[in-house]
Parts: C-alpha cells; structure tokens; sequence
C-alpha cells in the first residue's frame, strides 16, 4: 500500500488536467523525432525563402534576375555558392525567390482548397439528401472538366497574374477534400455520440462545428499535408506549359525544368532545386503524419 | 395530469423491401415522478417510440404517421425543431445503450458534461464546471476534479455511463428517457447504474422512462410496465400486478422463459416460433401463431389494449372476452 501522497503525485503525472488539447497535442508533437526534424525543415527553408530580398542584398549579393552573359554558367564556386545558370544568374537567389513562388502557392493553394473543400464537403454530408445529392453531382461535373482548358481560360480572360495561379489551384484541389469530408461526415452522423448531442438539444451547426469537424482533423491533416506537394507539383506544371510563372521569375518547378534540359552540361542546375524540393516534400510529409498522430487524442497512450 | 401522454402513436419505416410498421397505436402516460417500464424483445418498438419523443427518428427512412406525444401541454410530434431543442436536453434528457460510443472522444469529459448547461442556461463556464463536478462526484467518480479532464477513452465502460447519467442530470430534467441503459455493461456494474439511477431519481424527483428487454431490471426498477410486442402494447400494469395478476399470455411467456436458479438442469422455457415480419403484419393479434391459448377468433382480428382490471390494460381477446385465466 502506497501512502496518499504518493498516490496522488503519480496520478499528478500520468496526465495534467487543464491543459488545452492544442498543448496535448504539441507535448505528443515533439517526442515524433521525425516530424519535429520536417517541422524544422519547412520553418528554416520558408524563413530563408521568405527573407530572400534581404539575403540577395546583403549575403549573395546577386538579386534573382541578375544575369553576367560574360560569366555565362558556372559550378558551384566561392562568388556563386550554387552556382549560375547559362545567363549568368546566381542559383541560390533563384532557388529561394523559387522557394517563395512555390511555398506560397502551395501553401495558399491548400488553405484555399481546405476551405472550400471542409465547408462544401461538411456541408453536403451533414445535410444529406438531395442537397447533398446536387452538390455532389456538381462535384462530379467540375471533376469532369479539363484542368488545363480551365486554367488556360482564366489565363487568357484575366491576364496573367500568380494569384491566379492559387485560384485556379484551388480550384481543383477542394474536389477531392469535399469528398473525403463529406464521406467522412457521413460515417460520424451515424455515430452514437452525435445522436446524442442531437437528444441534448444542441443546434445543427453547434454539432457540426463542435462534434463532426473536431473528429475529422486527422484525415484533413494527412490530406492537406499531401495537397502541398501535389500544388507544388501542379503549379511547376504550369509553369512548364508556360502558363504559370513567367521569367525572370522562378519557381522551383521552373529551376528544376530549366535543369532538366541541361542536365548534362550543367548537373548542378538540376541538383541543387531538386534536392531542396525533395527535402521540402519529405518534410511536410514527415510533419503531416505526426500532425495526425498528435491530434488523434485516442492514440496516446502517453 | 400526466407529464407525458402519448396517443396512439404509428411509426413506419419505408424501406427497399417495402413498408416496416415498427410502432403501431401505442399509448401511454407517465405522471410526473414516476417511473415507467417499457419491456419487448428485439424489435418490439420500445426503442422507435422513445427515438420518435426525442425527434431522433432519421426521417426518411422512419415517418411518424399518427399519434400525439403531449409533455406538459406541448406536442413534442408536431413542435419545430428549434422548440424540441428547448425542451430535450433540458426538460427531457436520454440516456443510451452503449455507453462506449456515445461520448465524443474528441471531447474532454467535462467539456461534453458542461455542454448542455452552457446552451440551455445562462451560466459562466467556471459555474458549470462547478456543478460538473459536483455531479461526477455524485454519480460515483472517484478524484473528479482530476477526471474531468481527462478523454473518453480514460474512462472503463461503467465509469462512462455514469458520466452520460451525469450529463442527462446535469439541467436537472423533468424525464429522463434512459434506452437499455445497462445492456452494454458487465452485471456488477449494472447492478451500480441501476442503483445509482434511482438514488438520482430520488434526488431530482424526475420521472423515468426505463427501456428493456430484462424483466428482472424493470420489475425492480418501475412502478409501472408496459409490454410491447411487434410495436404493440400487449400489456400494461402496476408492476406488481404485471407479474402476480398476468392478463396476457404473451407476458406469461416471457415470465417462464427467464432462468431461474433452482430449475437447475431442466430445459430452459422459449416461446416456440420467432417474431412476425414488420413486413406482412397479420390481420390478427401479432403472438397468435406462438400464443399456446389462442383461438380462430384470434388470428382474425387484432384485439386493441382494454381495460380489464382496473388501471390494467391487456391486448388478449381472450381475456377481455372470456376472462381467461392465465
């Protein structure tokens, strides 16, 4: 037999109560090595990213457009630490500017595809019936539209503008998310819980707020976490069809065009954007799944 | 006057395989600090009534086709939905079969335990946590100022129905409608909700709407039974009088079918034959094919619920025509 002190001080560890399920979430976060390195990465990288007028002006001293036709292209040196590209532009001012372009529309492109998606998607599940059948139905219709033929009207009627870019992303990214959400809504409304808080007599939308969308973070993470790559990968698409950025901007999508074609000449054109876009995609991945596992309050055992 | 009085209440469920009629022409009532007992096996109605109360009912596929359910002068049927919410979860609270799925394990316990007070009254957080934890400790949690915060799924099976009688209780309702609320769990543990749910009962002086398919549970528990069978009141009595003065030969049937300790080693009584299709009602009364005492006159027509004693309903054309004995 314990003493009661005792008792109590083990009861005080096992779990503190009061604390906020966000800070839950952050305590089981950081024991995910993993996820606490991707969590790193993406903060270091978007912070270089987003810094980089400052850093061209006082560490590289080459702006992004900066071209030395004399120079011409360049292995990695003293003057240029990447390198330059067959116009003379230093590869490091080019692959952070890159960097912005590509976080930016990635990140962006997924909130608004989350956005979009969850509400439209909740929406359509919680409601039911033929509300939910019409939404869906125009889901199916815009799934059946041609990406391309879409962005390309929007370029041609609006201009060329990379805010554009994110809606058009957007766009198309929220079909998948309405689904997933709506079908995941569709599964908890059966759930007993929720009849219950309908017996409670809590309103629709307190429901669905408090009870349905807590209950669907774990799939909107994951789902979200691997949207930012894929609108990474779709706006270097673009880019590639010469309908997203256009030079001298850049993109990582862009750099890694760019030296894909002079792979041989040049391999360090390639390397460079490849590998920092490569790290980038693991890292959110890396974060995405301990996101989940953080948020999923059934799985600590901790 | 009663505090509930439901009127010949239909409920139909439309279906691919055509049309389930899942409560036909119940009607009860229940005085206010009473305690009522509904009794069926599966698939009697007794669920389906009290789901149609609460306006839980998923319509389509169910449709309530007839009846009135009158609690305190309002008919909860033909209320708006934003009336209904006035009044469940505030006046009439329900407790549900399975304790482990109906919290919310993205809620912490107190969080979901405040939440009908925080939308029903106007009361601050810190005050609802105050009666929160007044109410754990009430219903039997150990250290509940440390359990409040804590998940769902840190709570065993027992610990979380009685968080879910804490939760019904918590406005301090007129009805508590409690479905099977010990089916889920081990007999020890039964034996504690049951005991705890008539300490509260005794305490808020609540009436309560049991709902079972275990005799002994009811018999216990209730002032009053009702037996239902293929979404029929077959019979419906004074507790007592339900089991030493039985008028229907459907309740004699499920009386000798529980086991009993001393009939060690002999067959266990069943009611030959299974319950009628919701399908294809008969035109008679619904226990006639399995019902030993029944007649041609039976399988005719269906006999409604009579008066046969006083304050004793039973449904047996028998009984109310010759004053069968059984």
């Amino acid at each position: 037999m314990m003493p009661e002190s005792n008792v109590q001080t083990i009861r005080r560890i096992e779990a503190e109560p009061g604390a906020s399920f966000w800070r839950d979430a952050w305590r089981r976060l950081r024991k995910n090595k993993l996820a606490l390195f991707g969590l790193a990465v993406v903060v270091v990288l978007s912070a270089l990213c987003f810094l980089e007028p400052l850093l061209c002006r006082y560490v590289i001293g080459y702006t992004y457009e900066q071209q030395d036709l004399a120079l011409g292209p360049v292995p990695p040196c003293r003057a240029h630490w990447l390198g330059t590209d067959p116009l003379g532009r230093d590869l490091l001012a080019r692959l952070l500017y890159g960097g912005r372009i590509s976080l930016m529309v990635g990140l962006l492109g997924t909130a608004v595809s989350l956005t979009i998606g969850v509400i439209y998607g909740a929406v359509s599940g919680f409601v039911g019936g033929n509300l939910d059948a019409l939404l869906m139905r125009a889901v199916d219709i815009l799934y059946a539209l041609p990406f391309t033929i879409f962005v390309i009207l929007l370029m041609v009627f609006f201009g060329q503008d990379i805010r554009l870019l994110f809606v058009a992303i957007g766009a198309i990214e929220w079909l998948t998310m309405a689904r997933i959400v709506r079908g995941q809504v569709m599964s908890l409304k059966q759930q007993e819980f929720i009849e219950a808080a309908r017996a409670l007599g809590l309103r629709p939308s307190r429901i669905l707020l408090r009870h349905i969308i807590p209950n669907l973070l774990g799939p909107i993470i994951v789902y979200a976490t691997l949207t930012v790559p894929e609108v990474i990968l779709l706006e270097s698409f673009l880019s590639f069809l010469g309908l997203g950025v256009q030079p001298p901007q850049s993109s990582w999508g862009v750099l890694i065009k760019e030296g894909a074609e002079m792979m041989e000449e040049y391999p360090w054109l390639l390397t460079y954007p490849a590998l920092v876009m490569a790290l980038t995609l693991f890292s959110l991945n890396f974060l995405g799944d301990g996101f989940r596992d953080a948020l999923d309050v059934r799985a600590s055992k901790d | 006057m009663p505090l509930l009085s439901v009127n010949n209440l239909s409920v139909s469920f439309d279906t691919r395989a055509g049309v389930a009629r899942a409560v036909r022409d119940v009607s009860f009532q229940i005085e206010p600090g009473r305690t009522l007992g509904i009794v069926g096996e599966s698939g009697s109605g007794k669920s389906v009534t009290c789901y149609s109360l609460m306006g839980l009912l998923p319509q389509p596929p169910g449709r309530i086709e007839a009846g009135q359910a009158v609690f305190d002068g309002v008919d909860l049927l033909h209320i708006s939905r934003r009336q209904l919410n006035q009044i469940r979860g505030r006046r009439i609270a329900m407790v549900f079969q399975d304790p482990m799925t109906s919290l919310n394990p993205y809620l912490r316990v107190g969080d979901q335990l405040i939440e009908p007070l925080l939308i029903h009254q106007k009361i601050t957080r810190a005050s609802a946590r105050k009666r929160a934890l007044d109410l754990l400790d009430e219903v039997g949690i150990p250290d509940a100022a440390h359990r409040i915060g804590m998940y769902p799924h840190e709570f065993s099976g027992g610990m979380r129905q009685r968080v879910m009688i804490a939760m019904a209780l918590i406005t301090k309702p007129d009805l508590l409608i409690a479905d099977e609320p010990t089916t889920a769990l081990d007999v020890t543990v039964q034996a504690q909700i049951l005991e705890l749910m008539q300490k509260m009962r005794a305490e808020l002086g609540m009436a309560v709407i049991l709902i079972s398919h275990d005799l002994g549970i009811v018999s216990g528990f209730c002032d009053h039974v009702i037996v239902m069978y293929a979404g029929r009141v077959m019979e419906s009595a004074r507790t007592e009088e339900l089991f030493y003065q039985t008028r229907h030969p459907y309740t004699r049937a499920l009386e000798k079918s529980i086991p009993a300790l001393q009939a060690k080693g002999r067959e266990l009584y069943t009611i030959a034959g299974g319950p009628p299709d919701p399908f294809h009602p008969l035109p008679g009364c619904p226990f006639a094919p399995r019902c030993d005492h029944a007649v041609d006159a039976c399988a005719a027509a269906e006999a409604a619920p009579l008066e046969v004693a006083p304050a004793h309903l039973s449904a047996c054309l028998r009984v109310q025509k010759e004053n069968l004995q059984i």
